[in-house]
């Protein structure tokens, strides 16, 4: 097998991975870097970010109020020094991706311009029109160029880590065009894989999103932390799980049942505001996990838009008009236009509630360090806790950000005093896991199919873990994700062929999927309790006395995972009550 | 509201195969799809590839025209598989790897040559002045963000070297999209590093290869307009070129 030597190697190449590759060349400029991706960069999923990023800029906005939505919005489950990091470390990322070309909106003065989001109570949303994950890609992307120590491997698709000694050590990838295994060997890996949102069946994430770099840390043995918190964003379209940016209601769309009422009023979030001038933290400004489960609520009562998609509400942006439709949200109305055939400027738009992101992740620390030693992580895939129960929109592109630069210092100064491994006993890992990705090659007799399964666990996944969840439901996922895990072992590939074997990738993937839907199940299934975006109609309170704790689930291999918890980090606020309702205030 | 759009409907696709471990040379599988009218021809492909064929290979991701993943040839045309809608064909659709680059897999093209032309062009920041984050942003006003916001929206999907008859031609062309994206950087009031880009575009490689048949820009699907970047290159090096010759004591 060829080996590459290295020293950082990086599995990812999205925004955390471009942004801890580039910390890497200008801080550590004698490390050798090698940046590993089963797709080119720009394809990551980064670039599907529309709404924007946050960092306190504008003069009457603090640092205090960042923290404190931050915090409420995650319903106290954030942690609350890695919030503290965060918050003053957004700013300074937002203003070094401006230096590198980051086509940021503008005010008239030629000052960066912010836009209100979700939860957040002062303006401090940066932007880019409707493509801000795209833009932040790309300027990352290019940036990157200049810097002759950032090796890529695209299309190389990452298996397993090698872990030896109680450290890891390098990992294993698939160059996918010939087919071959390669082994890495690196003093430090930093794992930006994103998230797994393809383990549901309607979901806004691209088909690269099956936590590769999540279940290659959980089976490594580093725990993955509350995975039951899956955020449902609320505005997606109903056919094709398309995300439509929160942008949309904080420019001013409303949500409207099919009575026409701004229902959102009934659930603690009005009172009704004026149509077109959004105020902050209320109504359409509220949080994705109180919009989204008040959507649901007006489903249950019957007062939802029927259409062919299932129950749906509206997303009425008419009042918009054109010329703001345009310079706003442009991407909005082509996709609207493309998949729905409907124009948001003239038309109401179905909406319905749709898997979106990933709270949880590989556990790290402040520092972005996982519990094994040489392994790092950030972004989806990794947990650091800044996002606790609930994710506010637009805190996941400067997490990116944040803690991919902090990953790559983290992994210099770890590789800086890291001694050679065991060659041998390396060698004989790197061999295992090409026997074993041999074995599924070559299998062919196996009666399950990649595709039959992945369709029962992504009906589960949308069973057992939807908006509300209940104990039998989740039991009952439970058992069935483990039987899953099991009928795996026997699925066949029919592509023999060497050269871009996606039947294989799907498997692998396949994989990874299932191994983070029985933590995620798991850990859901054991917390009985409702916080943030894990409602349970069983145990309808958050019980801080019990569950004012991180989730750890543990790779146990075919058996389920086992649980643990860890206290949450609680400096300067204590958890109180959610309050988005505007006039109270 | 959604009457007539889910209508069920059986589509023939014509893919083209090639396997290069077993294949001489690439040749067309018919498949035929039972669809939903509302799809687009990426869904299509999906269904087929869970259902009917697992060996299929082709590359997609986002599935909302932004990754830049799934370009390929639709009825000779180069389009996004997830932008090119049923609806719009009504009959057998054909389906191929992009023109101009070399086959890796069935749908898969060999992307080496443009990536590395990316790389060339220097499409980053080359500040014009020095400026530390500390010191805050540089100002930017609208219209100044205007100016090259549009050559900003390329993604990378290749569509436009699938449509340019020069680059089918002549390989060693930069090309439409590196171009604009060297000419994005160029516009951008923060940069200084026209002159390092220049020696890269303003050649016989870059601009002057161009004979402005503008197929790039009917393609893009992100309305880039490529064809009008490489004109404004080449009536910019035009004015470099003779304030070099004629008027060499005017500072540039």
């Amino acid at each position: 097998m060829e080996t590459i030597q290295t020293d950082v190697a990086i599995i990812g190449a999205g925004g955390a991975g471009l942004r801890a590759a580039i910390a890497l060349a200008q801080e550590a400029p004698n490390l050798r870097i090698a940046l590993i991706s089963k797709v080119y960069p720009m394809r990551s999923h980064t670039c599907a970010a529309e709404g924007g990023a946050a960092g306190v800029i504008k003069p009457d906005d603090s640092f205090d109020h960042h923290f404190h939505d931050t915090v409420g919005g995650g319903d106290w489950l954030c942690d609350q020094d890695a919030v503290e990091y965060f918050i003053h470390e957004a700013p300074k990322e937002l203003m070094q991706l401006e230096h590198w070309g980051c086509p940021w909106n503008r005010e008239a003065d030629g000052s960066v311009a912010v836009r209100p989001f979700g939860g957040m109570k002062i303006m401090r949303t940066w932007f880019a029109a409707d493509k801000s994950g795209f833009h932040i890609l790309h300027a990352l992307f290019q940036t990157s160029l200049q810097f002759p120590q950032i090796q890529r491997f695209d299309e190389y698709f990452a298996t397993d880590l090698l872990v030896d000694e109680g450290r890891c050590q390098g990992l294993t990838a698939i160059e996918m065009r010939s087919g071959q295994m390669r082994r890495f060997n690196a003093k430090a890996v930093i794992i930006a894989g994103g998230g797994a949102g393809r383990m549901f069946p309607f979901n806004t994430n691209g088909a690269v999103n099956t936590g590769d770099g999540m279940a290659m840390a959980y089976r490594a043995g580093a725990p993955l932390k509350d995975m039951e918190f899956v955020q449902y964003h609320p505005t997606g379209l109903p056919n094709t799980g398309t995300l439509l940016t929160e942008a949309c209601r904080s420019e001013g769309g409303v949500l409207l049942n099919k009575d026409n009422y701004r229902f959102l009023q009934d659930y603690g979030m009005g009172p009704e505001t004026p149509k077109g001038k959004p105020v902050l933290k209320t109504m359409e400004l509220g949080p994705r996990d109180r919009v989204s489960q008040a959507i649901w609520g007006e489903m249950q009562k019957g007062r939802a838009v029927k259409t062919d998609w299932g129950d749906c509400v509206w997303l009425d942006m008419r009042h918009l008009g054109e010329k703001k439709m345009d310079e706003r949200l442009p991407f909005v109305r082509d996709i609207c236009i493309s998949y729905l055939g409907l124009d948001p400027v003239t038309e109401m738009i179905p909406i319905r509630p749709v898997m979106h992101y990933m709270m949880g992740g590989i556990h790290t620390d402040t520092k972005a360090a996982t519990s094994l030693p040489g392994l790092f992580a950030a972004g989806e895939c990794a947990c650091v806790s800044i996002n606790g129960a609930n994710r506010l929109g637009s805190n996941s592109l400067v997490e990116i950000l944040v803690f991919g630069h902090r990953a790559a210092l983290s992994a210099a100064s770890y590789a800086a005093g890291v001694k050679p491994g065991d060659e041998a006993a390396l060698t004989a890992k790197a061999e295992a896991n090409q026997s074993r990705l041999r074995d599924l090659f070559m299998r062919s007799a196996g009666k399950e199919t990649v595709a039959g399964l992945r369709k029962e666990m992504t009906g589960t996944m949308e069973e057992g873990a939807g908006i509300y969840r209940t104990q039998e439901g989740m039991e009952k996922s439970c058992k069935k994700l483990s039987e899953l895990r099991r009928r795996y072992q026997d699925v066949a590939l029919h592509d023999k062929t060497n050269v871009f074997n996606t039947d294989l990738f799907s498997a692998l993937e396949l994989g990874n999927m299932l191994d983070c839907a029985e933590a995620l199940m798991t850990s859901g299934r054991e917390r009985k309790e409702s916080r943030g975006a894990h409602q349970r109609l069983d145990y309808t309170a958050r019980d801080d006395v019990k569950f004012l704790k991180h989730s750890l689930a543990y790779y146990s291999g075919l058996e389920p995972p086992r649980i643990d918890y860890r206290d949450v980090v609680v400096t300067k606020s204590q958890p109180g009550v959610r309050d988005y309702s505007g006039a109270k205030k | 509201m959604t009457e007539n759009r889910m209508g069920a409907r059986q589509v023939d696709l014509e893919v083209l195969r090639y396997n290069p471990e077993t294949d001489q040379e690439p040749k067309f599988q018919r498949y035929s799809v039972p669809c939903i009218n509302e799809w687009c021809v990426l869904d299509a492909l999906n269904y087929l590839k869970d259902n009917l064929d697992p060996t299929l290979a082709y590359r997609w991701s986002c599935h909302m025209q932004v990754c830049g993943s799934c370009g390929m040839m639709i009825n000779g045309e180069p389009k996004l598989a997830c932008k090119a809608m049923l609806r719009d064909y009504p009959g057998t659709i054909r389906i191929e790897p992009l023109n101009h680059f070399p086959i890796e897999r069935d749908l898969v093209s060999v992307a080496d040559d443009f990536i590395a032309k990316l790389k060339r062009v220097k499409p980053y920041i080359i500040p014009g002045e020095k400026r530390v984050p500390t010191e805050g942003e540089y100002k930017q006003t609208p219209a100044q963000l205007k100016r090259y916001r549009q050559f900003a929206m390329c993604i990378n999907c290749m569509l436009c070297y699938a449509a340019c008859p020069e680059y089918g031609l002549q390989p060693k062309f930069i090309g439409p999209a590196a171009i604009s994206l060297a000419h994005r950087y160029n516009l951008d009031s923060r940069d200084g590093g026209r002159d390092e880009r220049q020696e890269e575009i303003a050649t016989n490689e870059g601009v002057w290869e161009c004979t402005f048949v503008g197929a790039c820009s009917e393609v893009c699907p992100k309305h880039v307009d490529p064809a009008a970047a490489l004109q404004q290159v080449k009536a910019a090096s035009t004015v470099d070129w003779y304030l070099e010759h004629f008027m060499s004591w005017v500072k540039k």
